[in-house]
Parts: structure tokens; C-alpha cells; sequence
């Protein structure tokens, strides 16, 4: 018990959603919905709060985000947290940096703990740069001479250098979210809990943002991260967790729990078909992805000289207006091979669908991938959706098989490209 | 936080119920973070204005000219032997710091609810911080003031000493109304629509724009429960010379608002806990 960073027991939380209107269509209906709407407004609005419900009796329109969760953290760990989306990750952190309370339940905590679930909060765009960093510094719960301390520090890890006296809103966005993780990075506490925040800032900086994580593990702080990129988890964590439900499902070293989360969650998929049951709630779905070979059929094992087509039956039911899709292909280890956004080559036609059901192909050239199982990810989103951004997230859906019975080296390429090159000689130039 | 060389204390966290306490120890931990957040209320307010911090001027003039034309000259309201626009400014000193305070502080909450929802801290500072911000203004128009009186030649009397007092009442006046409505606007927000409105008919609540004689004798008691009643003749009486202090309606407003503030504390942190979720 004494090395324990962090002990979760049977933490629950529970959460209201909301709930689809019905619209009053008569009259008189409207004139009484004048009436009862302030009534059940209130009573909407008052069950936000759901410390006033009984955990026993969950009415419609609730969630359990948490559910008997229990967890244990040992000093100086670096723990991943992987699962799906509304698993319950990020309420987990949540509830361990005390922005909100479980609904039952407990948590241990030794020591100071420093939250990330997001970087440059309460970054002001009228202030500087270093105005922010003393501020943002502070609202992470840094003291002043801590910063002071530090600033120096900040300003180089983040490369801003002569525009730190600059209005952050005269910043490029890379400049601002460099300055922003700078200021997280250079948190001193215990326990460092990250939420997906390594995904900012260009490559080389990403790059500089792990060090830096492994950096702070290596002094003997412990570290919670969630993050979606299973390789980041791999090369960061020590220990895993799978949350499901509300639930952890699984824990053990990182590459098995990366592993077992990216096999279960392509368990099915061996078909080389996917159906997804209609949800009318959904105002955009994917229901039916399929992988297809160039004569049409599904399958799950190609050659390397085959196109890949993923197919995607999709009905959409309401317009969103900036709804676009994404997918990725990765290895099961997670390395992403190929990335894909429907804003790549303008227009994004899935911005401008109509409503009714429609069928997407996206064909994958012969000799893009090397020989080797791989896994379909999908996720569609719109910044204007009334559900939040996520509007229909799959996931990893399918999987199939690439093999290279053509060149000599054949499958045992270890390449994640399947490119071929040509060696060409041509006479040598006795000037040179 | 400095981080100490002894092991770390076990902290558990589990689900409150009921009333709990301020914790001002935690209070005192962050006060670097409140200072902070009231430097940045100010340094942002007038940023990319032409006027700048003139706008904290502006507009206590701006009103004191309007009251003076409408309620002084067209009305004809009594001011208690002083020319009406001092009497009136004196009073839009402490009402101008009360009521841009108060509409400060109960949206505190949500315009920052970025904060709220991705870090702890204690959210009482956010209230608070926009009703400190506020006394800046209030120096800056109270500049206008001794303006004023040097040109009508008025000499404050010693019981102008009682102002700061006064001010103190004030603030935890609407510190204590600012926690009460920031926790309820978090999750209603009808409560800013409500508030903007019904801070301006709130005005005549208090002698702003006409003096306590006018007010019928046996509802002054009354009539003094709102605690600017009180405040506003207290500045008159102390700097203007009007009369002498009105202790009995300082002492009558100043239980109200520390009732007010008390209370206020306590409804915000008991309803603190689920300011993440209803956000």
C-alpha cells in the first residue's frame, strides 16, 4: 500500500445525456407547450446535477461514464489508458484531477497532481506571451516563483524566442500550442495526468513533447496517459489499461494490452464486412463497411499488386453542415501506414452529400502498403454537430491481409510501404 | 506548492454530500492564481480601446450628466443643499462598483468555462477576482470626484475615515450576491438575462438619483435592508458634509451583507462539485 501512487476503488460516474425533443405539432399543443417547457426546462437543467439521483433507479437519458472501476498505480509508473471513444478515460482523469466528483466510490492520491486534459487553458489572446505562461502557469496551480523559476526554461523548449512579448494572438497556431504544452511540460508534480495532448505541433515537436514525458517518468514522477495513438502508449507506458464501458477490462504490460485491445476491437472483422444497426438518434452513420477486391467482392487477403477498395454504406439523415470523414490504416501494433482526411483532395464531397443513404469508395493503389495484417480505422466528424464534434466514430471496423508472392524479398518485407523501387544505372560521366 | 522531501500525503477523494466547509488554507495556496486572475481582468478590459482605462471614467460621467439634466433639472429633486450633480456622482461611485461587480462575478463562471471544465481549482476565485478587478474603476472615476469637489469647493468632513468601511460593505455585498448567482447561472442561464435588467430597476432601490427624505419615514427600516442604502448615504454624509453618518442603517445593511456573503460562500461550495458536469 505505502508505493501506491494512486488507488482507484470502485469509482462510479454518472452522467445525464441529452435527449432527443419532441416537437409539439398542433395548436393547442404549442400553446400548452408555452406552459410546461419552463417546467421541464427546469427539471432538465436541474438533473444535470446528478448528485440528486438515486444510482439505484437511472431514469432515460442517463449514463453510467464510470461504472465499479477500480485501479491501482504504483510510484514512478508510467500508466497508458486505451479504449474506445466515451469509454470513460477521460472521466477517469477527470475525477483523479478533481474537476468533477465520482458518484460513488473512492480515490487515493499521494502527492500533487497535475492534470493536462487540455493544453493553454485560460490563455488570454490579448495577453503576451509571457503574460500567459505566468498565468496559465498559475492556473495549473503553479506558484509565481515556481514560474519565475522556470520561465527561461518555457520560452527555449517552446522556440518562441524574440515574440515572447508578442499578443499571443498575433501567434501562427504552432506557436501557440508550442508555448502552451511548454508551460505543461515544465509542471512539477507527483502524479502527471495527459490527455491526448502530444498530438500538437509539428513533427520535430512531438519528438521534443515525448522526450520530455519520458523525461518526467524517469525522475519518478507517475504518469496517467490516455492517448489514441496505441504506438505512442507502447513506446511511453510500462503498464496498461483497457477501459470499456466504464469499465477496466483489462490490464498488463502495455504491448499486451495494445495488442488485445487492437485484436478485440478487429475480432469481428475477418469477414472482411462490417454492418452496423441502424441508430436514428445518429444524424450521419456508416452502416456497412466492406473491403473489396477489383472485381467487387469482399475480401480479406490481397497481393501486393491488388488495389485495396474500402467501401462505406452510409445514410445520412440530417445535414451537418463541415461533416468530413477519416480513416487510417495501421499496423496491429498501431503505427499508422497510411492517413487519410476527406479534405485531402478538395472539395470534401461528404460536406455535400444529400440527405438518403449513399455508397463511398476509397480505392487504395497496388503497391502502396507492404505485405502484412492491417487494420481500418474510421471516424467522422463535423465541427458544428449538434451531438458534439463526434458524429459517428466506427473505429477500427475491418481488417485484411496484404502479401507479396512477386518479388523475391516477398513477405519478408519489413517495410510499411510496399513501393517498389527501380535501380537504375546509366553510364558514368568521367567530368564528374 | 513547493514539493516537500517527506513522503506525500495520501489524499483520498469521495463523493461529498451536503454543506462543506471554504477551506482557506486551499484558498491561500492559490492566491497567486487569484492576483493573477485579476491582473488579467484588468490588463484585458481595455485592451485595443482608443480610450483604455478613460472608459472607467466615461461612463460614471456620461450617467451623472444624464441624472443631473433629467432628475436635478427637469424633476426638480431636492439634493440636500449640494448642487445635485456631486450629490448624484457620490452616490454612481459605490452603485457603479456594485453593479458592474455583481454582473462581473455572475458570469465569471461561464465565460471561463474552460477552466472549469479541464482544471481544478477553486472556483470561488473567479467570483471574487471580478469583484476586485472592479475596485480599480472605482479609484480611477473616484479621481473625478475630488475634481468635483475642489470646484464647488466642498471640504469633506473627518467622517469621510468611515469610507473605506463603507466599501468594505459593499464588496461583501456583492461578492456574496455574485457567489449566489454565478452558481446558479452555471447551470441556468436565465439568471444573466434576468440579471441584466433587473440590476438597472435595482438602482432605485437606492438613493442614487434622489436623497432618503424623500422616502417615507416609517418604511426607512425597511428601506435600509438593501445594504447600498446605507453605503450611499454613509459617502454622502462623510464626503459632501449632508448630515452626520447614518450608523443605524450601516449597521442594518452590513448584516445583510455579510448574511449574503456567508451564505453565498456556502451555496457556491456546496454546488461547487458539480460545476464541471452542468457546465
Amino acid at each position: 500500500m505505502s508505493d501506491l501512487a494512486i488507488a482507484v476503488k470502485n469509482v462510479s460516474k454518472i452522467y445525464k445525456i441529452g435527449l432527443k425533443e419532441s416537437l409539439p405539432d398542433t395548436f393547442s399543443s404549442v400553446l400548452w407547450s408555452l406552459i410546461s417547457r419552463p417546467m421541464k426546462n427546469f427539471r432538465d437543467l436541474r438533473s444535470l446535477d446528478t448528485t440528486r439521483i438515486d444510482a439505484g433507479d437511472l431514469g432515460k437519458g442517463f449514463i453510467w461514464a464510470l461504472r465499479d472501476l477500480s485501479l491501482e498505480v504504483r510510484q514512478g509508473e508510467r500508466l497508458g489508458i486505451v479504449g474506445s471513444n466515451g469509454a470513460g478515460k477521460t472521466t477517469l482523469l477527470k475525477i483523479l484531477s478533481r474537476i468533477t466528483e465520482p458518484t460513488s466510490g473512492e480515490v487515493g492520491l499521494r502527492g500533487r497532481v497535475g492534470s493536462l486534459l487540455e493544453v493553454g487553458v485560460g490563455f488570454h489572446p490579448e495577453l503576451t506571451g509571457r503574460e500567459n505562461v505566468f498565468l496559465n502557469g498559475a492556473i495549473l496551480g503553479m506558484r509565481r516563483h515556481e514560474i519565475d523559476l522556470r520561465f527561461d526554461e518555457i520560452v527555449s523548449f517552446a522556440e518562441i524566442g524574440q515574440f515572447i512579448d508578442t499578443p499571443v494572438k498575433r501567434y501562427s497556431s504552432g506557436m501557440y500550442v508550442r508555448l502552451a504544452f511548454a508551460v505543461a511540460a515544465h509542471l512539477e508534480t507527483d502524479i502527471l495526468l495527459v490527455d491526448e495532448v502530444l498530438a500538437v505541433g509539428d513533427a520535430a515537436f512531438q519528438r521534443r513533447c515525448l522526450g520530455k514525458m519520458s523525461e518526467v517518468a524517469a525522475e519518478g514522477r507517475t504518469v496517467l496517459f490516455v492517448s489514441h495513438q496505441l504506438g505512442l502508449v507502447r513506446t511511453l507506458c510500462e503498464r496498461a489499461v483497457l477501459i470499456e464501458n466504464g469499465q477496466a477490462v483489462f490490464q498488463d504490460t502495455a504491448e499486451k494490452v495494445v495488442d488485445h485491445y487492437l485484436r478485440s476491437s478487429i475480432d469481428d472483422t475477418d469477414a472482411g464486412e462490417r454492418r452496423f444497426a441502424e441508430d436514428e438518434t445518429k444524424a450521419f452513420q456508416i452502416t456497412r463497411v466492406r473491403v473489396l477486391d477489383r472485381h467487387g467482392s469482399v475480401t480479406t487477403s490481397f497481393t501486393c499488386e491488388d488495389p485495396v477498395v474500402i467501401e462505406l454504406s452510409c445514410n445520412l439523415r440530417r445535414r451537418l453542415p463541415g461533416l468530413y470523414g477519416y480513416l487510417t490504416i495501421s499496423r496491429p501494433d498501431g503505427t499508422i501506414v497510411v492517413e487519410s482526411d476527406s479534405h485531402d483532395l478538395p472539395p470534401n464531397e461528404i460536406d455535400s452529400l444529400s440527405v438518403g443513404s449513399h455508397v463511398i469508395s476509397i480505392e487504395i493503389p497496388p503497391r502502396t502498403l507492404a505485405p502484412g495484417r492491417h487494420v481500418v480505422y474510421l471516424n467522422f466528424t463535423s465541427p458544428t454537430g449538434e451531438d458534439g464534434f463526434q458524429v459517428d466514430s466506427p473505429q477500427n471496423v475491418v481488417a485484411f491481409d496484404m502479401t507479396d508472392p512477386f518479388t523475391q524479398r516477398g513477405n519478408r518485407r519489413k517495410a510499411l510501404a510496399g513501393t517498389l523501387l527501380r535501380w537504375e544505372p546509366s553510364p558514368s560521366d568521367p567530368a564528374r | 506548492m513547493e514539493r516537500s522531501e517527506t513522503a506525500p500525503v495520501f489524499r483520498i477523494i469521495k463523493p461529498t454530500r451536503g454543506w462543506r466547509n471554504l477551506d482557506l488554507r486551499e484558498l491561500l495556496e492559490y492566491r497567486d492564481l487569484f492576483l493573477f486572475l485579476v491582473w488579467r481582468s484588468l490588463k484585458v478590459r481595455y485592451a485595443q480601446s482608443i480610450l483604455g482605462v478613460g472608459w472607467a471614467i466615461l461612463q460614471p460621467v456620461a450617467q451623472m450628466v444624464v441624472f443631473t439634466a433629467i432628475f436635478g433639472y427637469l424633476a426638480g429633486i431636492p439634493s440636500e443643499g449640494v448642487p445635485f450633480a456631486v450629490f448624484t456622482y457620490t452616490a454612481i461611485l459605490p452603485w457603479t462598483l456594485f453593479s458592474t461587480s455583481l454582473a462581473e462575478a455572475t458570469e465569471s463562471l461561464v465565460a471561463q468555462a474552460q477552466m472549469v471544465s479541464k482544471v481544478y481549482f477553486p472556483r470561488i476565485l473567479l467570483p471574487l477576482a471580478a469583484v476586485v478587478a472592479r475596485l480599480v474603476d472605482f479609484g480611477i472615476a473616484a479621481i473625478v470626484l475630488g475634481g468635483m469637489l475642489a470646484w464647488y469647493g466642498i471640504r469633506p468632513t473627518p467622517a469621510v475615515a468611515a469610507v473605506p468601511l463603507l466599501v468594505v460593505v459593499l464588496l461583501a455585498f456583492s461578492a456574496g450576491a455574485g457567489m449566489w448567482l454565478s452558481a446558479l447561472a452555471i447551470q441556468y442561464r436565465d439568471v444573466k438575462y434576468a440579471m441584466n435588467f433587473m440590476i438597472q430597476l435595482f438602482m432605485y432601490a437606492a438613493p442614487v438619483v434622489y436623497p432618503v427624505s424623500l422616502v417615507p419615514g416609517e418604511l426607512r427600516s425597511l428601506y435600509a435592508l438593501n445594504p447600498l442604502v446605507g453605503v450611499v448615504e454613509g459617502f454622502r454624509a462623510g464626503i459632501l458634509g449632508t448630515g452626520p453618518l447614518p450608523w443605524g442603517w450601516i449597521a442594518e445593511g452590513s448584516v445583510v451583507a455579510m448574511t449574503i456573503l456567508v451564505s453565498g460562500a456556502l451555496y457556491f461550495r456546496r454546488k461547487e462539485r458539480v460545476f464541471a458536469d452542468v457546465i
